[in-house]
């Protein structure tokens, strides 16, 4: 298993659309950081494009990836090999890979510029929505069949996860605010991962706003030891569930 | 060595197998002969453990095939399209199977990797390589752990006749060897002198199961693509008493 | 004439021998465990106008002592007045008075009566330094005092709740006054003036008070150079005053829903210039203020840097640097009454063609969603979502919902130079 993943993480390594995605990360990173002076504006702009460009490539590439491979995942299935460990090698191939370039491309940028709890945060937060697109990705590769609804299927989960969610919660706030819905926005907030990541930034640079009764109260829930964990425990869940059904799934699929 | 018994598989609406059951030996080569859909690909998907079949066993060596994978160290698989990722070498594909089937590079046959010359190609990547070429590699990791079944999906689909040729050799000299081979091919004239046993499929059903000896006996036949269509004649009149004459054409 | 001024400049000299004298003549009481007088009180009594009352180190334990005569309390190396949790410790009931070098502690509380440390009692050209106040109710209170100096002093309380403690500095209908490097902690409000006016606020700190750093009602004609006030729970709150000056002073880390770097409530005809805000939940909170000049003040990282409500006017807001606000400007009113000039906004994204320094299109600082924000709290959790910039983009494009006046036609390009 070790040294499939290791000839998967090699294989996507060297696909050009990789190569440019960690170039066009390096590039965004390193000019936001150059041409603001100051670092936490650097920061701010750095968040719309980890927020947005790191789950779109993560769950595009991936699902084009598991799809183009699939005679590659036939061949691999005749072979003496666990089928759960084929699909867990693709996986974590998958999730090294773009881990990888999201590391090299903003994580060396922030680490040099951002060296701060804010910077590590927001490090974290792209390498873990790194992972959690791949794992939604699998689970919806593994379940549709054909390439084109599969691929069209990975546009509209991220479509859902970076607007339609927060444009639903709006809606739901803007409807309901004459009740005390401040708790109920934390636990809606958990069930989306960039919703999570952005929530947990947001407490850092916009920490003065966020003191204020409302933000006290997201700030009391995340801000806290056990908040980060809980949000850590989610992203982990939102890596986990999805990899777990996913590999369920395959290993009673029909190749 | 392997024993098909009751497989029935539905993929939604379309019944793909239906209550099939067959034995298989060693030193047999067998030729899965039947048109486009009637199920031989599936048949030889659910022996490889890839499709799951909704009802019945399938035994390899007396032990059952569900949920085990141990079995397929002993079977070599030549997939009809061999696609692999494109930025991996041959050399790379050739390593991480090897590196799969844990067998000493002593032991490992490379006999056709000499054939078709696949040392000079080791750092092309996939993804540049013909589709002929790319069969040969297919080939190559088929025959390569000295398994003692093969299963060939269309093994000579893309390749020039050359090594259509050495390919073909290569086959006979493995029945040789006491192993089960099992074949589909389109091209029947390719399955001449090569094949033992035939079983002919259609609509997920198994038409008939026979030796070749036994057919070309009851035919009077002795080309294969002769013996097939008289044989379906023949049965086509033992059941219906008239003559599709429309089938020879699905699969010629 | 020559005679005149001779006659003027005899008549000083008489008058500063006179002074002298009166000096020089002035005794020295010295009180202490080891000296003949052991208590304050019987030195006070024996004491003459201009004496001085010195006082040994050491603890004690008098109850309330009363400083009804023109003398000079003074402390050596600090010794402790205890009012053991019962009475009001130094009261003064004369004009000319000076309390010096004194750790003052433990008032007693009452919910129905202002205990203090120190209390003036209508009195003027009274002295409080260098002491330190713990643990009073009211640390140095002043009832209609007058030119009174309060300097130096030091006072620390640990109240836990906002009923439960008085004010630091706490003056009511007094005139004249200077206030001057105090440090004022845990205290209700650190200083509290009401009906106060012509008086100098400078260089005190006051830090982590429970409700107000600064508190003052009509309190006009006063100014306020060089405070920091930083983490109070309500920062900074200033009503129904005209004329006010405050420059200089720093306003940091007053976080909370209700805490503002300053408040400013019915304020008239005053100044704000060259001041920090730095880290306030709001750093600005405007309530029916008109004439205001906000001027050349830095606001750093707070999360809304003016909440202008909508019954202010005429207030000029110019020549100020924001930077990593989180929003600039805040309002619920769409009538824009107030102008916005030259200032430096970080999140201006124009340009200076003819680089004349002053961006050619203009800045609007109140973004869509500030404004949902302020109508809908909870909406704070989704800032910064793709969604949102994307209807802040959209309505920067077409305003619809965000006040179209409301606008800095000439924004600087860089941070104005302070």
């Amino acid at each position: 298993m070790k040294k499939m993943i290791k000839y998967i993480v090699a294989d996507i390594l060297q696909s050009r659309i990789m190569i440019a995605y960690t170039i066009i990360l390096l590039v965004i990173s390193f000019s936001v950081f150059a041409i603001e002076d100051n670092p936490a504006k650097g920061i701010l702009s750095l968040l719309n494009i980890i927020l947005f460009i790191v789950p779109l490539v993560s769950i595009i590439f991936s699902t084009i990836y598991i799809y183009n491979s699939s005679e590659f995942i036939e061949l691999l299935v005749s072979q003496p090999l666990q089928r759960n460990a084929i699909w867990l090698s693709m996986f974590a191939g998958l999730s090294l890979s773009l881990s990888l370039a999201f590391l090299l491309g903003s994580g060396i940028v922030i680490l040099v510029y951002a060296w701060s709890a804010t910077g590590f945060i927001m490090l974290a937060s792209g390498i873990l929505l790194s992972n959690v697109f791949v794992a939604v990705s699998l689970l919806a590769s593994v379940r549709i069949r054909d390439k084109a609804r599969g691929i069209g299927a990975a546009i509209m989960l991220w479509l859902y996860f970076a607007m339609l969610f927060d444009t639903l919660v709006l809606f739901l706030l803007l409807q309901f605010s004459d009740y005390p819905i401040e708790n109920s926005v934390v636990a809606l907030t958990a069930l989306n991962p960039i919703d999570l990541s952005r929530v947990l930034i947001l407490l850092r640079i916009d920490v003065s706003a966020m003191m204020g009764y409302t933000g006290a109260i997201f700030r009391d829930f995340f801000g806290s030891t056990s908040g980060m964990l809980i949000a850590l425990a989610m992203m982990l869940t939102w890596i986990g569930l999805p990899a777990y059904i996913s590999t369920a799934r395959f290993r009673s699929k029909d190749l | 060595m392997i024993s098909v018994k009751n497989i029935s598989k539905r993929f939604g609406k379309f019944q793909a197998l239906d209550d099939i059951s067959f034995q298989c030996e060693r030193g047999q080569c067998i030729a899965l002969i039947g048109s486009n859909g009637s199920g031989k690909t599936t048949i030889i998907k659910t022996i490889l453990g890839m499709v799951i079949p909704d009802k019945g066993i399938i035994e390899f060596e007396g032990k059952s095939i569900a949920n085990d994978w141990t079995y397929r160290n002993d079977i070599g698989y030549m997939p009809q399209i061999g696609r692999y990722p494109e930025n991996m070498t041959i050399g790379q594909v050739l390593d991480m199977i090897s590196d799969i089937r844990k067998i000493p590079e002593k032991s490992l046959d490379q006999e056709l990797y000499e054939a078709f010359r696949i040392g000079n190609l080791l750092n092309k990547k996939m993804g540049t390589l013909s589709g002929g070429t790319r069969q040969k590699v297919s080939a190559c990791l088929a025959f390569m752990f000295n398994s003692k079944v093969l299963i060939l999906d269309e093994p000579s689909a893309g390749l020039d006749p050359i090594s259509s040729e050495i390919l073909r050799d290569k086959i006979l000299s493995e029945k040789k060897k006491n192993k089960l081979v099992i074949i589909t091919s389109h091209i029947l004239s390719e399955l001449d002198d090569l094949v033992t046993n035939i079983i002919y499929v259609q609509d997920g059903n198994i038409r008939f199961h026979e030796s070749i000896h036994a057919l070309q006996r009851e035919t009077g036949e002795e080309k294969l693509s002769r013996v097939i269509t008289s044989m379906l004649r023949q049965e086509d009149a033992k059941q219906n008493g008239v003559q599709p004459k429309a089938l020879k054409d699905q699969w010629l | 004439m020559l005679k005149t001024t001779q006659n003027i400049v005899l008549l000083l000299c008489l008058w500063l021998t006179a002074g002298l004298a009166t000096q020089l003549l002035a005794g020295t009481i010295r009180v202490g465990k080891m000296r003949a007088i052991k208590s304050i009180r019987t030195g006070i009594g024996i004491a003459k106008s201009g004496d001085t009352v010195l006082v040994d180190k050491g603890l004690y334990r008098e109850g309330n002592i009363i400083i009804d005569k023109p003398i000079h309390l003074t402390g050596m190396q600090r010794p402790v007045l205890d009012g053991q949790n019962k009475y009001e410790i130094i009261s003064i009931k004369s004009d000319h008075v000076t309390v010096d070098g004194f750790v003052v502690k433990a008032s007693g509380q009452s919910s129905m009566q202002d205990i203090a440390g120190i209390r003036i009692y209508n009195k003027r050209d009274v002295t409080i330094k260098n002491n330190i106040l713990e643990d009073n109710f009211f640390g140095i209170y002043l009832q209609q005092a007058h030119n009174c100096l309060i300097t130096g002093n030091k006072l620390r309380a640990h109240g836990k709740a906002e009923h439960l403690i008085g004010n630091g500095i706490h003056s009511w209908k007094s005139d004249s006054l200077t206030i001057k490097g105090n440090r004022i902690e845990g205290h209700r409000d650190g200083i509290y003036l009401e009906f106060t006016t012509n008086t100098q606020v400078r260089q005190n700190t006051s830090h982590g008070n429970l409700r107000y750093g600064l508190h003052f009602m009509f309190a006009h004609h006063n100014t306020y150079t060089h405070n920091t006030f930083s983490s109070n729970g309500a920062g900074v709150a200033v009503m129904y005053t005209h004329h006010v000056h405050m420059k200089n002073n720093i306003f940091k880390d007053n976080w909370g829903d209700s805490a503002y770097g300053i408040l400013l409530k019915e304020i008239s005809d005053s100044d704000i210039e060259n001041n920090r805000f730095e880290a306030n939940t709001s750093a600005i909170f405007m309530e029916g203020a008109s004439r205001v000049r906000i001027k050349n003040n830095i606001f750093n990282a707070n999360g809304w840097a003016l909440k202008i409500q909508a019954s202010c006017m005429e207030n000029q807001i110019e020549k100020n640097n924001f930077l990593g606000n989180t929003f600039d400007v805040a309002t619920n009113s769409s009538l824009v009454l107030n102008t916005f000039d030259s200032n430096y906004w970080d999140k201006y994204e124009g340009y200076d063609l003819d680089k004349n320094g002053i961006g050619d299109i203009p800045y609007r600082p109140v973004s869509l969603y500030s404004m949902i924000v302020e109508r809908f709290p909870p909406a704070m959790i989704l800032f910064r979502s793709f969604m949102v910039t994307l209807l802040d983009r959209t309505e920067k494009m077409i305003p619809g919902m965000t006040p179209e006046q409301l606008k800095d036609s000439t924004p600087a390009m860089k941070p104005v130079q302070l």
